[in-house]
């Protein structure tokens, strides 16, 4: 299976950006080899700039730029970028509703051995709770792809969740992605698991795992945390006996509190959240501490089967 | 000059009669950039009330956005909208919120109120015109007591190394905040140096002298390769006796007793 990280689908899209559309400017925070915004400096180096290490202004000097019709594209790490420059985000950004990108890489756990410092799992809860915010949460790299030029082509503002490690590929290039449409990627009438981001080829894989023991797992991608698509988790609240979320986040505040909230106001029945239960990060090697947090398809498989007891 | 005398002791009378209709709001800080804010909006800057999102109009940032009274006056009286809506300020539904709402109020050219972003967004548009080599100029406000956020040093240190030339920042340096004297609660200066320091032009000025406020336009638009930041000392509550000088009148409006007051000082009616 081809791996490949979604922060490099954000390099690439911002390389065919550069050529496509000569409104977007890209703004780094000193990390710009790390969250791929280099590839855009290569062919753009004129409509690139490094703000140095201060996110504050990183995102402040996007929303007054985007404010003459440019479409900025702001990153950095997800932990500095929600977390850091949360209230710039709300009052200069999503308050007057600015045309402004932000993609944060380097979400979740899966940062690694940096640690709990750098392992953003509130950002999804934060920018959620952002009246005006898109949130996206791509799965793997052409899904991480189409949402970059997506978001280019939305207008408002719009937070792109990225990851640093390499994802396994579930889509190809003739993916159709649209914002705030969840994707049914496997029907199944006994439960459905709901995953995002790096999640999803997880629940992919506990499906597989779960049909063994006879057990039929909808699986669906929520690619757009916010707005939520209801219809398609009211539907498998209606026709599947229980719902699992997985994401890479902590289960206060990110997709499994999206879909309760959902779940609780139109059609209730149980929904079982894994994710980060509500403790901080710590350094490791990646694919350790996705083990030791349980965001396996081992532990998926075994939490289905406790919510269907 | 008789003229923009005139409109600023007119926005004056407008910023204490909505204050007291409104029976809350920030008179200080407001009548102290009246003369600033007059001279940006009547004498320098090229925008059109009738067509508000003018693409190569200049721009106007409040970075500090609880002087919205005295913008809100100055646009009224320019014509982007009806008088009326000043007595309407901060009253729920109307147009004119607490703090500068650029979706809901035509001619803010930036949504402020949280000190400390203006100057980044003031850069951001600035970067634009480079960009584009548009002849646009960017004017922002800033408090004394708003560079003790952090994030002015950040955005302050990016106009500099950007060679923002077409930024002119304004500093109403009343040296007064909500709790006190600026170099009692966290001193701020030498304002000077530590704009000189960043690489910035730095123009010192009294801030109710047009004379002065307008050559230092003129000097700032000379100025190449540098943003320039005008330190204009100036008297907080400006022109209201009882409200000169004093922190308590940072955030509280007026009684009718003393609207009447402040207005017969001002030569208008209550």
């Amino acid at each position: 299976m081809t791996m490949k990280a979604t922060r490099d689908a954000y390099g690439e899209a911002l390389k065919e950006l550069a050529k496509e559309n000569e409104n977007v400017v890209v703004f780094d925070a000193d990390l710009s080899k790390s969250t791929r915004t280099a590839k855009f400096k290569e062919v753009c180096p004129e409509r690139f700039i490094n703000v140095g290490i201060a996110e504050q202004n990183l995102i402040g000097t996007a929303a007054g730029l985007s404010t003459t019709g440019k479409i900025p594209f702001a990153s950095t790490f997800a932990m500095f970028a929600s977390g850091r420059a949360f209230e710039i985000i709300r009052n200069s950004v999503a308050y007057p509703k600015l045309n402004v990108k932000i993609a944060a890489t380097h979400a979740g756990i899966t940062v690694g051995e940096d640690g709990a410092s750098h392992q953003s799992v509130e950002d999804i809860s934060l920018m959620r709770s952002i009246p005006n915010m898109t949130v996206l949460n791509p799965a793997d790299f052409f899904e991480a792809k189409k949402a970059v030029f997506k978001a280019a082509e939305y207008k408002g503002p719009v937070y792109i969740r990225l990851g640093r490690g390499k994802v396994p590929r579930i889509y190809n290039e003739d993916y159709n992605f649209e914002i705030g449409k969840g994707d049914l990627l496997k029907e199944g009438k006994d439960v459905t698991i709901i995953a995002t981001g790096m999640m999803v080829s997880k629940a992919l894989e506990a499906r597989e795992k779960l049909l063994k023991e006879g057990i039929e797992a909808r699986v669906i991608n929520i690619h757009t945390i916010k707005p939520i698509d209801k219809d398609i988790i009211i539907k498998a609240a209606k026709e599947t006996k229980a719902i699992v979320t997985a994401e890479e986040h902590s289960i206060i505040g990110g997709l499994g509190s999206a879909v309760t909230e959902v779940v609780s106001e139109n059609a209730p029945i149980k929904v079982k959240r894994v994710g980060i239960k509500d403790v901080f990060g710590e350094s490791g090697k990646a694919d350790e501490l996705i083990e030791k947090y349980g965001l396996t398809a081992d532990n998926l498989t075994k939490e289905v089967k406790e919510v269907l007891k | 000059m008789d003229e923009l005398k005139k409109i600023s002791n007119t926005l004056r009378k407008d910023i204490v009669k909505m204050l007291n209709e409104a029976s809350s709001g920030h008179p200080g800080g407001s009548l102290s950039a009246c003369e600033i804010v007059t001279t940006l909006f009547f004498d320098e800057m090229n925008i059109d009330p009738k067509n508000p999102n003018m693409e190569n109009r200049d721009r106007f940032v409040l970075s500090k956005g609880h002087a919205a009274p005295v913008l809100y006056a100055a646009l009224a009286e320019k014509g982007y909208f009806q008088k009326e809506e000043l007595m309407k300020l901060r009253k729920t539904g109307a147009m004119l919120q607490g703090h500068p709402d650029m979706k809901g109020t035509p001619g803010v050219d930036m949504s402020t109120g949280s000190l400390g972003q203006g100057l980044s967004s003031a850069n951001g548009m600035a970067l634009s015109f480079k960009l584009d080599k548009k002849d646009s100029r960017v004017y922002v406000l800033l408090g004394d007591g708003e560079l003790q956020e952090g994030m002015v040093w950040e955005a302050a240190m990016f106009s500099a190394h950007n060679k923002l030339d077409n930024l002119t920042a304004f500093i109403d340096h009343n040296g007064l905040q909500i709790d006190g004297e600026n170099k009692e609660v966290m001193n701020v200066e030498p304002l000077n140096k530590k704009f000189e320091a960043f690489g910035w032009n730095v123009i010192k000025i009294d801030g109710h002298d047009f004379k002065e406020i307008k050559n230092a336009i003129k000097e700032s638009k000379k100025t190449k390769d540098k943003p320039t930041v005008v330190i204009a000392k100036t008297v907080k509550g400006k022109g209201v006796s009882y409200m000169e000088d004093k922190a308590g009148w940072h955030g509280k409006a007026p009684s009718d007793e003393e609207t009447e007051k402040a207005l017969k000082e001002l030569g208008g009616e209550l």
